[in-house]
């Protein structure tokens, strides 16, 4: 990649003065843990917010916080959990991944199946715009329409229509306990089934994922609360009678970090996939088929298909038939389309948005 | 509800020479709505016109040009073009429930009533899918997945409201504490784009790719096109729920049995507070053994499974107790439950019992303020001489102070207008909102200000200006001032990767 000008400005009205002057192309970054998902752009100059680190309030009564967008998100995590709360976004961090690069690549963990993505957590903004403008939408308090919602746009911009700023979010409180069902098969229809029934079950649970690698897969149910553990029994006898194999896990952190750490790969491709919860066994022989690993929010329909090693190509082009597939983590040198195609209408849409945030189309 | 007291913006009744000038104006146009979705579904006579001059806010009316009634996308799409050819502005309306004026028409322009689109396209169980068109009702959709699942928005006015309205409003609803809004369920959007185009965004999959223009329109109160589809997600109905109402000497007393409970990691799937005034007015009205002496009535609801609910509900009642609660009454049955539910949201329509007209205002404050703008709001009623009851969503702050007036005595509406400005000033000087959930219309977009500065403003134009660079979708309404769209400053550029074909923009 080309070499870009890299300058971390002292606080977010240096950021956003920076912008303005930038006389070339920008790109605004955080610990740089997810660079490549963007494509290959290659700026002029990059923006970083490492030094915007700072969480400016964290109203544990009203269980909502606002973090300046360089803040890491595990040391805000850490500072919610004194207070028995959690910012209920749990995707992979490689390390020191910042709140902002959360938001602006919109990713998300496990818990996004009880609590919904970045757009369902953010309640408001600070934003600064290719020209220096500094402006906010939102608030602070976890009710309210009033002004448009420009931080659910600006979630998953990739950092293309403003620099954001700061961060309002909601917080929730941390489950007191946690308990696990998992149901194993080396058939992808049983697998199907099982999650079917959980996706459908009247239970409320803090996570519904499946896993799939090298011929075998599994369901895991987890519950958080007062009564975490009958919860997961009663998952557990659903995914019994959908023709699984069974175990409760009590001790369940090392189960589910294993499941956001497989949607990352240090050097091979990684496919992010949006489909329908009936899709699944197709999704699994895919990924058969191709050697690659799958993890996946199965009540979403959203899956992380991973190839470490061998030709991407095959791969992506299947998926790519059937269904809208992202590409994230890349091996180096190998060009892909991004993001899939949009409906044509709505791309059209797309450009005039970013005309009128970035009329000079700086920021890439 | 706003009450039916004429002042505000009502024009003077047009001569009948005023409506045939208009209609002439309108002439070219109108012959052309009637050849897109036949002449039976336009409506141009000034009588019917009338029925469409006010939404659920009645202080404002305005009798729109004429009044179409289109069956389809398409008509919606040739509707909308027509506009676009001949520069008029247009509404498009639900059930004309909102409560912001959101959907008041404009003088000279086209009513979009979309009241004939009212098919359930799909329900696809299996996927936890349901594809709508806009005039659908909000019961209408937990209706059609019953009884394994539902539709969690759930707005009071649920059995009339359409899904179209609640896009454009992003209704909430007693339950949103626990389960979101309108937006948190919308997984794609058929829209007819101001200028009569026709696009999808998303659809039943999630995260489609590209910009999240999906979470930009809803809550775009309807100025930013017309939406034709609706793709909705649906969630398993809750194992089982327990209900109950707790009363206490003053509302400040039940703010801090809230924040124990929500801080004991408990989240209800509503938690509703009333005033002695509320309660006195709900009691009369429906008689469900609320002691009307009581300062302050809570009502909360948690669902879940079983063996969750079981546990957090003896936690609650234990929370109550010790918090003084003057008495418990926890419902038995489905029947004491819906009577509890039946008293609360009677609030609003019980409150003529106290006074022939009210104001109702939709202000946010961050939970742990509670105390202080409760007083606040007890003094500027002092200070204006005016009743001010008070129902909340008490879970997300989200408060509905209603002022009571009488409109017969000369100059009390405009006190109470005041008042309730005063009241919303109050809520955003603690670090709230403007509204919660009516949406800001007509009614709040002179509060607009309060809230947001001229840049955060200009940001929002900026959207606008995408969607809509002419601004004939709903004008006048959300932002404070009218703003010019202008030219994008400067031609695109295309970046030499993009044109290179190895990146590309949106």
């Amino acid at each position: 990649m080309a070499s870009a000008t890299l300058h971390s400005p002292a606080s977010a009205a240096e950021l956003a003065a920076a912008l303005a002057e930038a006389g070339t192309s920008v790109r605004v970054r955080g610990a740089g843990t997810k660079l490549a998902w963007a494509g290959d752009a290659a700026p002029g100059l990059e923006l970083s917010t490492e030094r915007l680190d700072r969480v400016i309030e964290h109203n544990a009564g009203d269980l909502t916080a606002v973090l300046e967008a360089g803040v890491p998100l595990a040391r805000a995590q850490e500072l919610f959990a004194e207070a028995g709360q959690m910012l209920a976004l749990d995707p992979p961090d490689r390390g020191g991944a910042t709140i902002g690069g959360l938001v602006a690549t919109a990713d998300s963990g496990p818990l996004r199946t009880r609590y919904g993505g970045v757009r369902d957590l953010v309640v408001g903004m600070r934003v600064a715009l290719a020209d220096g403008t500094v402006a906010k939408s939102g608030g602070k308090v976890i009710k309210n329409v009033a002004g448009y919602d420009l931080a659910k746009l600006f979630a998953g911009s990739f950092g293309r229509l403003g620099a954001i700023l700061e961060i309002s979010v909601r917080l929730h409180p941390l489950p007191p306990a946690t308990a696990t069902a998992a149901g194993r098969s080396n058939d992808p229809q049983r697998l199907g089934r099982g999650a079917l029934a959980l996706s459908h079950a009247r239970l409320e649970q803090l996570g519904l994922d499946v896993h799939w690698e090298d011929g075998a897969g599994a369901i895991l149910s987890r519950f958080g609360g007062a009564a975490a553990r009958p919860q997961a029994e009663e998952a557990e006898r659903l995914l019994r009678d959908a023709g699984l194999e069974t175990e409760l896990v009590d001790d369940d952190e090392e189960v589910w970090r294993a499941q956001r750490e497989a949607q990352r790969s240090a050097s091979g491709l990684v496919v992010k996939v949006s489909a329908l919860q009936t899709e699944l066994p197709e999704l699994l022989d895919a990924a058969e088929r191709h050697g690659a690993t799958l993890v996946g929010r199965a009540s979403l329909g959203l899956h992380w298909l991973r190839l470490d090693d061998g030709d991407p190509e095959p791969l992506l082009a299947q998926l790519r038939e059937r269904w809208t597939a992202a590409v994230l983590d890349r091996p180096a040198g190998f060009e892909a389309e991004p993001r899939g195609q949009a409906d044509s209408g709505a791309r059209e849409l797309e450009r005039r948005v970013k005309e009128r945030f970035d009329p000079e189309g700086r920021l890439v | 509800m706003g009450a039916g007291s004429a002042w505000g913006e009502r024009p003077p009744p047009r001569t009948e020479a005023e409506a045939e000038r208009e209609s002439l104006d309108l002439g070219p146009l109108v012959q052309e709505l009637r050849g897109a979705v036949g002449a039976e579904h336009v409506v141009t006579h000034e009588h019917q016109l009338r029925t469409y001059e006010s939404d659920g806010l009645l202080q404002y009316a305005v009798t729109p040009g004429c009044v179409v009634l289109p069956r389809s996308a398409a008509e919606v799409q040739a509707v909308v073009r027509a506009c676009h050819r001949a520069g008029v502005p247009f509404v498009a309306r639900g059930a004309g429930s909102g409560l912001s004026g959101g959907a008041l028409p404009v003088e000279d322009g086209v009513l979009i009533s979309l009241s004939r689109m009212r098919s359930i396209v799909e329900v696809d169980l299996d996927n936890q899918r349901v594809v709508v068109e806009p005039g659908v009702t909000n019961i209408a959709v937990s209706q059609a997945v019953a009884p394994d699942h539902f539709y969690p928005p759930d707005p009071s006015s649920q059995i009339v409201c359409t899904i179209g309205g609640n896009v454009a409003e992003n209704s909430g609803g007693a339950h949103c504490f626990k389960y979101g809004f309108t937006t948190n369920y919308v997984t794609g959007l058929e829209l007819v784009l101001p200028d009569g185009e026709l696009v999808q965004l998303g659809g039943k999959q999630l995260d489609a790719p590209g910009l999240d223009l999906l979470g930009a329109f809803v809550g775009s109160e309807g100025t930013l096109g017309v939406a034709t589809k609706i793709w909705l997600r649906i969630v398993p109905k809750p194992e089982t729920v327990r209900t109950l109402v707790a009363f206490f000497g003053s509302p400040v007393q039940a703010g801090e049995v809230v924040s124990e409970i929500v801080s004991a990691g408990i989240v209800p799937g509503a938690i509703e507070m009333m005033d002695n005034l509320s309660i006195r007015a709900a009691e009369g009205y429906t008689g469900a053994g609320f002691p009307t002496g009581a300062g302050a009535a809570l009502v909360v609801e948690l669902d879940g499974s079983e063996a969750e609910c079981e546990t957090r509900f003896e936690e609650v009642v234990a929370i109550c107790e010790r918090a003084g609660a003057d008495s418990i009454r926890v419902a038995e049955d489905e029947a004491e439950r819906e009577l509890i539910w039946q008293a609360r949201k009677a609030a609003f329509a019980a409150m003529g019992r106290i006074a022939p007209n009210y104001y109702v205002q939709d202000s946010v404050i961050p939970r742990t303020r509670l105390a202080e703008v409760l007083g606040r709001i007890d003094e500027l009623g002092r200070e204006y001489d005016l009743k001010v009851a008070n129902v909340f969503h008490a879970g997300d702050g989200n408060l509905h102070p209603l002022v009571c007036y009488d409109g017969s005595n000369p100059g009390e509406a405009e006190r109470a207008e005041e008042c309730a400005g005063m009241i919303v000033k109050a809520c955003v000087d603690a670090g709230g909102s403007i509204t919660g959930e009516h949406g800001v219309g007509v009614d709040k977009k002179r509060y607009m200000p309060d809230m947001f500065s001229d840049a955060d403003l200009g940001a929002f134009q900026r959207l606008r200006c995408a969607f809509d660079p002419e601004q004939r979708s709903n004008p006048g309404k959300v932002m404070p001032t009218p703003r010019l769209c202008g030219e994008v400053p400067g031609p695109y550029r295309r970046h030499p990767l993009e044109q290179a074909g190895l990146a590309e923009r949106f």
